[in-house]
């Protein structure tokens, strides 16, 4: 499979109003696709559509070679999602959390521990979620996302809440490091640029720019 | 497959209730205090037959309404029902340990409910009528719990969820109310009296069946978008 994801002219609408309209890009498998755009451009909506969890309302989007929403259960297990919510429960502790994940990803139990040390997190694998720092439960994310190996990581700023060391050591994870295909959201214009190897600018939900993009171009998004 | 997801999302949702311990003690204290209520209100230290049958078939349904409601609140906290729902599980796991936990929780509820029922209001012993009242309750508890997951699923993504499930369960229910109460009546009589138990429990197997196939059918396109 040499493309990851393929999307043309996507639309999604919320009742009413367009959320994303006629994006379209291709991504190469083990490549990045920063994306970009102000609050309530269709970053996040882009991203969940991209995960399954919203149906593609126009327009064709394949990922990871299967057709959304038709085929979204093949893919199912093959994405790792961090989002602006953790996706995990705050009545059990860290461990309880991706034990169940592991239980419904088939992975083996002992690799639990293995996430929990890579995430910094084995003193506090006992403690619920609701204890913890937006911090610990960001790196508790990260973990139940890459539990799996997941092929395809879709990031909506996960490395918000993050410490500068604590980003630094989660980098083989969820960074270029992971060798994983990535669509990437962040507002971090500099950095992101700099990991990218293709970008996507959204406007009001519409595609401004797809492919190469300079800082100047990302900027003029926000302004 | 279906049934090793099913296992994990009960098995998580029993830590949950024994670590928060929200759903059954509030059934149960539910329970109690409507029977006290009951004991006042009808000025009555004990009734039998359909008063009686009436009075506990329709306090374990409103305590049902209780727990249906928070069937999926720890799935609502922090979008976690998400990480379920990228897995690559059917979707009907979801549906059947919601409805194998709701079950559990009305054993538990009635370990407690029965009993103070017995010392509140009962007058007749219910010790005799103890196995038949069982298989009345496992049939009628099977019901409750494969409807309430099934609306606790419609209505988990709604706002009004506190308005809408019973709304939608009750008179979903009403069947089991009725077969229920019918089948018990005769058990809570001071004097034996005769009993169409076999085809009320009949009826209520009928309802179980058809409803739980029902909501396996259906409960995917709940959780679609």
């Amino acid at each position: 499979m040499s493309e990851a994801l393929a999307l043309d002219a996507l639309e999604r609408r919320f009742g009413e109003r367009n959320a994303l309209s006629g994006v379209s890009v291709r991504v190469p498998a083990g490549a990045t696709l920063a994306v970009f755009g102000s609050n309530g451009a269709g970053k996040t909506t882009l991203l969940r559509v991209l995960a399954g969890l919203l149906k593609p309302h126009g327009g064709h989007a394949e990922v990871l070679g299967s057709k959304l929403p038709d085929e979204a259960w093949k893919v199912r297990g093959n994405i790792g999602y961090v989002g602006h919510e953790s996706l995990l429960y705050r009545d059990l502790s860290i461990r309880q959390n991706l034990l169940f994940h592991a239980r419904l990803h088939r992975v083996p139990p002992d690799r639990v521990e293995e996430r929990i040390a890579a995430v910094g997190l084995p003193a506090r694998a006992s403690d619920p979620v609701r204890e913890l720092s937006r911090g610990m439960v960001q790196r508790a994310a990260v973990a139940r996302a890459t539990l799996h190996h997941p092929a395809l990581l879709l990031l909506d700023e996960p490395r918000a809440n993050l410490d500068p060391a604590a980003a630094e050591a989660l980098e083989p994870l969820i960074g270029k490091a992971s060798g994983k295909t990535r669509v990437l959201v962040s507002h971090d214009v500099e950095r992101t640029l700099a990991e990218a190897d293709l970008s996507l600018g959204l406007r009001a939900g519409r595609q401004v720019f797809a492919g190469a993009a300079d800082a100047k171009q990302v900027r003029e998004l926000y302004a | 497959m279906t049934f090793a997801a099913a296992r994990a999302i009960l098995r998580k949702d029993l830590a949950i209730e024994l670590r928060t311990r929200q759903s059954v003690p509030a059934m149960a204290l539910f329970s109690v205090t409507v029977f006290v209520l009951f004991h006042f209100g009808l000025d009555r230290n004990e009734i039998e037959g359909s008063l009686a049958s009436g009075v506990l078939w329709v306090t374990l349904l409103l305590a049902t309404v209780l727990a249906v409601t928070r069937l999926f609140a720890a799935e609502r906290e922090d979008a976690a029902l998400d990480g379920i729902l990228l897995a690559p599980v059917d979707r009907t796991a979801v549906y059947l340990a919601k409805a194998a936990a709701l079950f559990l929780y009305l054993v538990l509820l009635e370990i407690v409910a029965l009993p103070a029922f017995a010392v509140l209001l009962l007058g007749p012993d219910l010790t005799d009528a103890l196995p038949e009242l069982l298989a009345v309750l496992v049939l009628a508890d099977i019901g409750l719990a494969g409807v309430g997951a099934l609306v606790a699923g419609l209505a988990s993504e709604t706002r009004l969820r506190e308005l809408i499930v019973p709304l939608l369960l009750l008179p979903l229910l009403v069947p089991v109310l009725i077969a229920s109460a019918k089948a018990t009546k005769p058990l809570l009589m001071q004097v034996s009296a005769t009993t169409d138990l076999g085809k009320w429990l009949g009826f209520m197997a009928l309802y179980d069946m058809v409803f739980v196939l029902l909501a396996v059918a259906v409960f995917d396109y709940l959780l679609e978008d």
